[in-house]
């Protein structure tokens, strides 16, 4: 679907999608290195779960928005691409657990 | 004024005279003349390097021939260099998330804080207008303006797109597309019947403003001369598909028309991102000319709020030659505020700017009147059309509140959680205005827009919690 037409600027490093690894340019903006990476949707909606991918790319509209190193909300196409970083989609609403480990008592439930 | 963590900016013990936020051409053009008149500048940005969206990358931009994104473009690499060179505090990647009179908040890669500012600038610039057309939130639709950032930061593309809409970006984009050697499968060109008559009425005032003009024509005969499909007066647009697009439909006078694609770019003119300046209180009225939302400013730049100030597209569309005048005068007008420069100075510096600024604004009723979004566009007229993406709010919801006498846009926004998401309205607004005008009979400026409140983005507890 998207492609650059130049050999990309910054080295090929890795970074963690969605638990898979892919190689991305270093310092490319995130939401579009992800476009040409085919990924998408990048989340769905907390009211109708309906798939959404970036828009705007300059920040306005919070569509590209991706839980980015365990932190959730993010606006991808702020972002630049940095090795090792984990990007996950967004299934829904956040909770505000969403970042935190779960409860002591959780984690007891076979 | 709203309270908030303004009373803990004296506890930093930071004090800037002038806090400009947002680095496009007003905030660089403003942050450079303010140092040189001696002024202590700080200029805050969302982006990772300076140059707005218009400028966007300019610095470092990919690799691609000069003329695909043309000497307007590459232009803004001098003003960036004189920008980093001017000796005003930079600091990228950083949202301001609060401002009160004399203060703002701010969190960024080094960390957030409160600083105390004599004056604030807002150099926060323009966004793409709401295009709310059934299916406008599939994947695969994207505007016309986020294709050129993607050519501008990533030389990134997407081949055979339809792109649609009206007014000079779309063309621009599209006529970079082409310079690039990208394949296009259709331009719908959405300006009504009858634009180019009615304008053509009022380029009587526009006559020094013929670069800006004979610019645009070339745009048009370059897409002409590619050969690029393109349809004109183009009614009913529509983005169909289940859980991507899958094409566009149209209709051209009576013919219904169908075009399969992955891609669609939309794009229907430009409004002030008013946001941050709503959001300090700053009195907003309704630009009838532009169809939106403007700060109310005098020549300075001066917003109805003491000591926060306004420059560039956020005050009004103008473009980026204007924008950069408008942030000297409002850099000159602020030196003069704080008793740097004389009044007899301050009128010998901006006198010449003024007139270069009148000048090169003089073409703007002109665009205005062609590229004026017919009302389908701004007006949803189908039921099913969503009005609020973040929060999915269709236009039949909304229409029933509005028949149950709901009074306006906070209440709406109390009713149906429209406006009240991650993008804080940004992406409704308008439309919601708009939509609530056309309903009720009223002026848009007697229906109003929503409170906007602080964080202007959103931002962690901790952020707010500070260092």
């Amino acid at each position: 679907m998207f492609r650059s037409l130049t050999e990309p600027t910054g080295r090929l490093v890795t970074v963690s999608l969605d638990g898979r690894s892919v190689e991305l340019p270093e310092g490319d903006n995130l939401a579009v290195a992800l476009l040409r990476a085919g990924h998408g949707p990048f989340r769905t909606t907390p009211v109708k779960a309906a798939p959404r991918m970036p828009y705007c790319m300059m920040g306005v509209c919070f569509e590209c928005l991706a839980e980015i190193d365990g932190v959730p909300n993010r606006q991808t196409c702020q972002e630049r691409v940095v090795p090792g970083q984990s990007i996950r989609r967004q299934d829904g609403a956040r909770s505000t657990g969403s970042a935190v480990p779960p409860a002591p008592a959780a984690r007891g439930t076979p | 004024m709203t309270a908030g963590p303004a009373h803990q900016a004296a506890a930093d013990g930071a004090t800037v005279d002038l806090a400009i936020v947002g680095a496009g051409p007003a905030g660089m053009a403003a942050a450079i003349r303010a140092a040189e008149l001696g002024l202590a500048v700080v200029v805050f940005d969302d982006q990772p390097a300076p140059g707005g969206q218009i400028y966007r990358n300019v610095a470092h931009p990919p690799p691609l021939p000069r003329h695909v994104l043309g000497p307007d473009y590459h232009a803004g690499a001098a003003l960036v260099a004189r920008f980093l060179a001017s000796g005003a505090a930079y600091r990228p990647s950083s949202l301001v998330w609060h401002m009160a009179e004399g203060s703002l908040s701010h969190t960024g890669p080094d960390g957030g804080g409160t600083l105390a500012a004599r004056r604030i600038l807002l150099a926060t610039g323009a966004m793409e207008r709401p295009f709310p057309v059934p299916g406008w939130t599939l994947p695969g639709v994207m505007t016309a303006g986020a294709a050129q950032i993607m050519l501008k930061t990533s030389a990134t593309v997407a081949d055979d797109a339809v792109f649609a809409g009206s007014g000079p970006l779309l063309y621009l984009v599209v006529a970079q597309y082409l310079r690039a050697g990208i394949r296009i499968r259709a331009l719908l060109d959405t300006t009504p019947r009858g634009a180019r008559r009615r304008a053509l009425s009022r380029l009587g005032s526009a006559w020094s403003g013929r670069t800006t003009l004979a610019k645009g024509l070339g745009l048009l005969a370059e897409i002409r001369r590619a050969g690029v499909t393109v349809h004109r007066h183009v009614t009913d647009l529509a983005a169909v598909g289940a859980d991507r697009l899958d094409a566009v439909t149209w209709r051209s006078g009576t013919v219904r028309h169908r075009l399969d694609c992955r891609t669609l770019f939309l794009h229907q003119g430009i409004v002030p991102n008013v946001n941050a300046a709503m959001a300090v209180g700053c009195r907003h009225g309704w630009d009838e000319g532009q169809l939106c939302w403007r700060p109310a400013l005098d020549a300075a730049g001066r917003s109805s709020v003491a000591g926060v100030m306004v420059a560039g597209d956020g005050g009004g569309i103008a473009g980026a030659v204007a924008a950069a005048l408008s942030g000297e005068i409002a850099a000159i007008a602020a030196a003069s505020d704080l008793g740097r420069i004389d009044d007899a100075t301050r009128d010998r510096l901006i006198a010449p700017l003024e007139s270069r600024r009148r000048r090169d604004m003089a073409v703007r009723p002109f665009l205005e009147t062609l590229y004026r979004p017919a009302d389908a566009y701004r007006i949803p007229s189908q039921d099913e059309t969503l009005v609020c993406r973040c929060e999915e709010v269709d236009r039949g919801t909304l229409a029933e509140i509005v028949r149950r006498g709901c009074p306006g846009p906070n209440q709406i926004k109390a009713f149906s959680r429209c406006g009240m998401g991650p993008c804080q309205g940004r992406l409704c607004g308008h439309t919601v205005t708009e939509l609530f005008a056309d309903l009720t009979g009223r002026s848009p400026d007697a229906v109003g827009h929503y409170r906007i409140r602080m964080p202007i983005k959103p931002v962690t507890l901790g952020d707010i919690a500070g260092p």
